[in-house]
C-alpha cells in the first residue's frame, strides 16, 4: 500500500508514523480551566503537531460553559487537543487537554477511567475554578498531581499555602511551571510519572 | 493576599461509568448534560470498547467498493493510528469514528489494539518505561 493518488485527506507526515510494532498506548490528561494552558502543554512536548478530535453534542448539553466573553452558549461542538510521545518501539503515550467541565468528559470513552493519571493546570488569578475538577478526579480515584502555570500577572503563594488552600494531602505533587517551555512541561509530566510509581510502591493507588 | 479555599473529596464507591442509556435519559431529563449525536452500542446497550487510544492497524488495502471514509482510513492506518488520531484527521466526530471503525473491526479489515488503561495494582515497570521515555524528550 501507498500513499499516492487521490488522497485528499491529510494524514500524519512520513515521519509522523507510529511503527509497525507500536502494541499499545496510554494516556494522561491534563484539565484545568478556559485559558489556563492546556493547549500550550501538549503543544510543549508533543512530537507530532498537535490535533484536536471534537465531539457533537445535542441542544441538551448547551449553555452552562465558562462565559470568558466566548460565544459557547450557541456551540454545539466540544473540542480536545492532544499530541503523542513515543516511548518505545511498542509504547505510545498520548496527551489529551480536555475541558474541566465534568459533563464533557463521558463524550470521549473512558477518557479519565483509562488515563495513568492527571495534570491539574491551575491559574492563581483563578484558582476557584480549578477545585471542582479536583473534586471529581477525587471521586472518581484518579491520581493526578498540579501544576501552577506561571502567569507573570498572577499572584505569588508558597506551595504549602496553596496546599492548605487546595486542601491537598502531602503526597500530592504541586510545582510551579511555565507550560511553554518543553523543559517545564516535560517536568510536570514526569513529576505525574514519578507520583504514580510511588503510588503503585506503596500499593494505595485506588 | 490569601487564596480561595476548597474541601476535599473522597472517592466514590463504587465509582460508577456513567452508563450510556442513564445518560440519554438524564440528557433529555435535565439541561446541563450533554448528549452525543452519535452514540453506538452493543446488544446488551454497552458502549464498544474502543477508547479514544486504541491503535487501528489496517490489515488490507482498500477494497474497490470501499466508501471514501473507509478507503482513508484504511489509508491511514498502514501505520498503527490511535482512534484519536483517525478522528482529528478525517474530522469525524470521535462517536462517528467509532462507528466507523467497529464495522471495520467486523469486517475484519482492522485490527485494534487495546489500550493501556489504569489498573488497581499499577504496572511499574510500565511507568518506568514512561518515565525513560519522557526524560529523553
Amino acid at each position: 500500500m501507498d500513499f499516492n493518488g487521490s488522497d485528499a485527506i491529510p494524514g500524519p507526515r512520513t515521519e509522523d508514523h507510529l511503527p509497525h510494532t507500536a502494541e499499545a498506548a496510554a494516556k494522561i490528561v491534563i484539565v484545568g480551566g478556559f485559558g489556563v494552558g492546556k493547549t500550550t502543554m501538549v503543544g510543549s512536548v508533543s512530537e507530532i503537531r498537535p490535533l484536536t478530535t471534537e465531539e457533537t453534542m445535542t441542544q441538551a448539553g448547551i449553555g452552562v460553559d465558562d462565559d470568558y466573553g466566548s460565544d459557547s452558549k450557541t456551540a454545539t461542538t466540544v473540542a480536545m487537543d492532544f499530541g503523542r510521545i513515543g516511548i518505545t518501539d511498542k509504547l505510545v503515550l498520548y496527551l489529551f487537554g480536555t475541558p474541566g467541565q465534568e459533563r464533557f468528559w463521558f463524550l470521549w470513552n473512558g477518557l479519565f477511567e483509562g488515563a495513568l493519571g492527571a495534570v491539574v493546570l491551575v491559574d492563581t488569578r483563578r484558582l476557584a475554578v480549578s477545585f471542582d475538577v479536583m473534586g471529581r478526579l477525587e471521586e472518581r480515584g484518579v491520581p493526578f498531581v498540579v501544576a501552577v502555570n506561571s502567569f507573570p500577572d498572577a499572584p505569588r503563594y508558597p506551595i504549602e499555602e496553596l496546599r492548605t488552600a487546595l486542601d491537598l494531602g502531602p503526597e500530592i505533587p504541586i510545582i510551579e511551571c511555565d507550560v511553554r517551555r518543553r523543559a517545564s512541561s516535560k517536568d510536570v509530566l514526569t513529576t505525574l510519572v514519578r507520583f504514580l510509581h510511588s503510588l503503585a510502591l506503596s500499593g494505595t493507588l485506588a | 493576599m490569601t487564596p480561595p479555599r476548597r474541601k476535599r473529596r473522597r472517592p466514590q464507591q463504587p465509582a460508577p461509568p456513567p452508563s450510556p442509556a442513564a445518560a440519554r435519559t438524564e440528557g433529555e431529563a435535565k439541561p446541563g448534560n450533554p448528549e452525543r449525536l452519535y452514540t453506538i452500542a452493543g446488544a446488551d446497550g454497552a458502549r464498544a470498547e474502543l477508547d479514544l487510544v486504541t491503535l487501528i492497524v489496517a490489515r488490507s488495502a482498500p477494497p474497490p467498493t470501499a466508501s471514501p471514509e473507509v478507503a482513508a482510513v484504511l489509508r491511514l492506518c498502514v501505520a498503527p493510528l490511535s482512534l484519536a488520531e483517525l478522528s482529528a484527521y478525517l474530522q469525524l466526530p470521535f462517536s462517528a469514528m467509532t462507528v466507523l471503525i467497529t464495522e471495520l473491526i467486523t469486517a475484519e479489515l482492522v485490527q485494534a489494539r487495546a489500550p493501556i488503561v489504569r489498573q488497581a495494582v499499577p504496572d511499574r515497570s510500565l511507568l518506568e518505561a514512561v518515565m525513560h521515555g519522557l526524560q529523553r524528550l
